[in-house]
């Protein structure tokens, strides 16, 4: 039997996977589903939705769905009220599963009872994995296997899943259940009270003092790594070196696959271009359609590299040390110690750092992530900046030892930081009055991440950015090469084409708006297709100053800035990018993950207020300098 | 030993049932600081979590923080030396301390407390 047609086995069972977080539930999917899963979203919230398919040793199917870790029914953060709703059979367009699969740590089973009590409390035939068995038995850690099973009533099964040992027996399990049908009781679950909650507390400290005896061997090498890595001093050194390191990596490794990506599809619109009759088409394919993708694609290489370390981070057990280090730091602004590594990541660049805010359960805090993600300088400000210090920063020395240039640039970077902090500092003070949320968080046992595991879950990733990404961005591209290509140049015309385009039109009516700040007209329509994404301006500029896209190397097109613009132009320039939201790509990830046009549009709006307001004062204070 | 604490005793009404030792918020805990719950609270700063005191008592008690559980501070951040990481039984929990006012703890006596307290 084929992949494909196994694929088209109607399953029959429904399995849910419920846990506390850690317990090596996203593990156990993999193992019982290996490839065969899809990701989609979960309706009308921005939550992921893992489904796969596990085959019985019959070969019939069962279909398992990954719900978001939990430690309670009572939900906290959306992603655990889809859980709660999946379990209870609540969730709009979800079928209720047929059998709860409950996965727990099986070091680590405290809290878990209290979970399973709960469940209980559901009515579905329910199955408990005890994994990261292994461990457990290394620790010397005796479970009463039997007696805890007759206590809980259900079926038990020990498993590994990195090792994907009794992944067997766990399908025959459920199977089992779900064939029968039977034990499905009327939920009676409903929010327990704190004294419920102390009650059941009480019950799983029972079951856990009657059948289990505490590990002989009990592991102290987490305590011994967390003496240095949540050390005061250290703990935060070590820190700001892996950061180093990981921003380091974004750049360096990702560099060559993002020129290869660069030059095949810039090669491949070449090729297209020599081939096909110049035109309204071949225009479409190459600046559109071509260009399009490659514009989605070339971000592929900084998002692997970057959401490899934050896999291998999290599947090591330090990223709850990390935002344990920084809460105090990223709270002074308002901002939650898990907004840190999006916040980083973003400086490759904002969307896998908007992505990779769903590390922040609280959806106020994540969204304060989210505004002020995009003002770290990304690595696509990095040629526009390039091109303007080039043109209008004299390359001298300051102080003996720093270039006037490289302070410029390190002053931009400093600008964007500086302003991400003030931004999420208003928007908690004046808009988002009240406290941040309560701050509790479990620092997980230190292990050994899977290669297997990193890297079916890096591929998960780069999936996920492809389609969803994609669907946005790709659009976008083609509307802005639309607007820059409509209406075509006239017969004769002597200027460059865009500027007889929409966009040009366009930039020529904008330009009032913007001379206020130092902006002539070209520069104006330049920032219309630089919206595609913001190392476009430099093209974009060499268009409209008919330097020629590609001929004209960037040297050139600096020395036609240079002597087009004044000083004062020039740096209102670079203000302009530091706030500008000038990447439409930004903007639609984040109508993805707010799954909603309101925050992108005030990201726009208020982005681009930021940008007027510093280009303005930049110029103002630029001319009274006499660099008008 | 045991006068190393003023302890507001008059607050908790438990002090006559539990074993000896200093009574402290867990919120004062320093690392190294052992003892055992002995009762969390809805009461400190109302409408200053972000969720209601309520919440914040059950979120405390889902993640362990119940009447009995043994506990030792293990780390405290650098700044204002927040937030804490916490030994809870046989697990770590990191919470800041403003979220931890309302767990009263019993401190078990540390043989090298020299340190002064609030």
């Amino acid at each position: 039997m084929t992949a494909a047609t196994v694929e088209t086995v109607p399953a029959i069972g429904r399995v849910a996977l419920v846990g506390n977080p850690n317990s090596g539930k996203t593990a156990l999917f993999n193992a019982l589903t290996g490839s065969r899963q899809k990701v989609a979203n979960y309706a009308g919230v921005t939550v992921e939705r893992k489904e796969g398919r596990a085959h019985t040793a019959d070969g019939r199917a069962l279909s398992i769905l990954d719900l978001p870790g939990t430690y309670s029914l009572r939900a906290r953060s959306p992603d655990e009220a889809v859980t709660r709703d999946a379990v209870l059979g609540r969730l709009a367009g979800e079928t209720a599963p047929d059998v709860l699969v409950c996965v727990a740590d099986a070091t680590n089973l405290r809290l878990v009872l209290r979970l399973i009590l709960e469940l209980k409390a559901v009515g579905r035939p329910m199955v408990l994995a005890l994994n990261m068995y292994d461990i457990a038995q290394r620790q010397g850690l005796r479970i009463d296997l039997e007696g805890l099973r007759r206590e809980l009533d259900c079926p038990i099964v020990t498993t590994v899943a990195t090792r994907k040992r009794g992944i067997e027996e766990l399908i025959e399990q459920v199977d089992e259940l779900a064939r029968a049908g039977a034990g499905r009781n009327q939920s009676t679950w409903r929010e327990p009270s704190a004294a419920e909650i102390r009650q059941a507390h009480r019950e799983a400290q029972r079951i856990l003092k009657a059948y289990v005896r505490p590990p002989e061997r009990p592991d102290t090498l987490t305590g011994r790594i967390d003496a240095v890595l949540l050390h005061p001093v250290a703990g935060l050194m070590i820190l700001m070196a892996l950061l180093f390191l990981m921003f380091q990596a974004v750049f360096t490794w990702a560099k060559p696959a993002q020129d290869l990506i660069d030059g095949g599809f810039q090669a491949l619109g070449g090729l297209i271009a020599a081939n096909l009759p110049p035109g309204l088409l071949t225009s479409f394919l190459t600046d559109g359609v071509i260009s399009g993708v490659g514009s989605v694609l070339v971000f592929l290489p900084q998002i692997l590299v970057l959401f490899l370390f934050i896999i291998l981070l999290e599947d090591f057990g330090y990223m709850a040390r990390a935002a344990f280090l920084m809460d105090r730091i990223m709270g002074g602004a308002g901002l939650h110690g898990r907004a840190f590594i999006p916040l980083l990541s973003s400086f490759a660049c904002a969307i896998p750092g908007i992505m990779a805010t769903r590390v922040i359960d609280n959806r106020r805090d994540r969204l304060t992530t989210i505004l002020v993600a995009p003002l770290m300088t990304c690595s696509a400000r990095i040629p526009v900046y390039t091109l303007i210090i080039s043109a209008f920063i004299p390359n001298r020395e300051v102080g003996g030892f720093m270039s006037l240039q490289g302070l410029v640039m390190f002053g931009l970077y400093a600008a964007g930081i500086l302003s991400a902090l003030g931004v999420s500092f208003v928007t908690r003070r004046f808009f988002w009055r009240g406290a941040v949320e309560p701050f509790l968080m479990e620092l997980p046992s230190y292990k050994l991440p899977d290669a297997e595991n990193v890297a079916r879950n890096l591929l998960l990733r780069a999936k996920i950015f492809i389609m969803r990404a994609g669907r946005i961005i790709f659009p976008l591209m083609i509307v802005i090469w639309f607007l820059s290509s409509f209406p075509g140049a006239p017969a004769g015309a002597t200027d460059p084409a865009i500027n007889y385009s929409i966009a040009g039109q366009l930039g020529q009516v904008l330009q009032p708006l913007l001379a206020p700040i130092g902006f002539n007209w070209q520069m104006t329509v330049a920032l219309i297709p630089g919206f595609a994404a913001r190392e476009v301006a430099v093209a974009a500029l060499g268009t409209v100053y008919a330097v020629g896209s590609g001929g004209g190397s960037p040297a050139t097109l600096a020395t036609t800035l240079a002597h087009h613009w004044s000083i004062a132009t020039g740096l209102s320039f670079l203000a302009w990018y530091v706030f500008a939201p000038q990447c439409a790509s930004t903007l639609g990830v984040v109508k993805r993950e707010t799954n909603s046009w309101r925050w992108p549009i005030i990201m726009l709006v208020y982005m681009t207020g930021l940008a007027y307001l510093a280009s303005l004062v930049v110029y103002r204070l630029a001319v009274a300098a006499g660099l008008g | 030993m045991h006068d190393m604490l003023a302890a507001p005793i008059g607050a908790s009404g438990l002090a006559s049932e539990v074993v000896e030792g200093p009574l402290a918020r867990l919120s004062q805990a320093r690392p190294g600081d052992k003892g055992v719950i002995i009762d969390v609270r809805a009461e400190t700063h109302p409408g200053d979590h972000g969720v209601g005191v309520e919440e914040l008592q059950r979120r405390l008690l889902e993640f362990g923080f119940v009447e009995g559980a043994e506990f030792e501070v293990l780390h405290e951040g650098a700044i204002r030396r927040d937030p804490i990481a916490v030994r809870l039984d046989d697990m770590r929990v990191a919470l800041r301390r403003r979220d931890a006012e309302d767990v009263w703890v019993r401190l078990h006596p540390r043989a090298d407390d020299s340190r002064r307290r609030p």
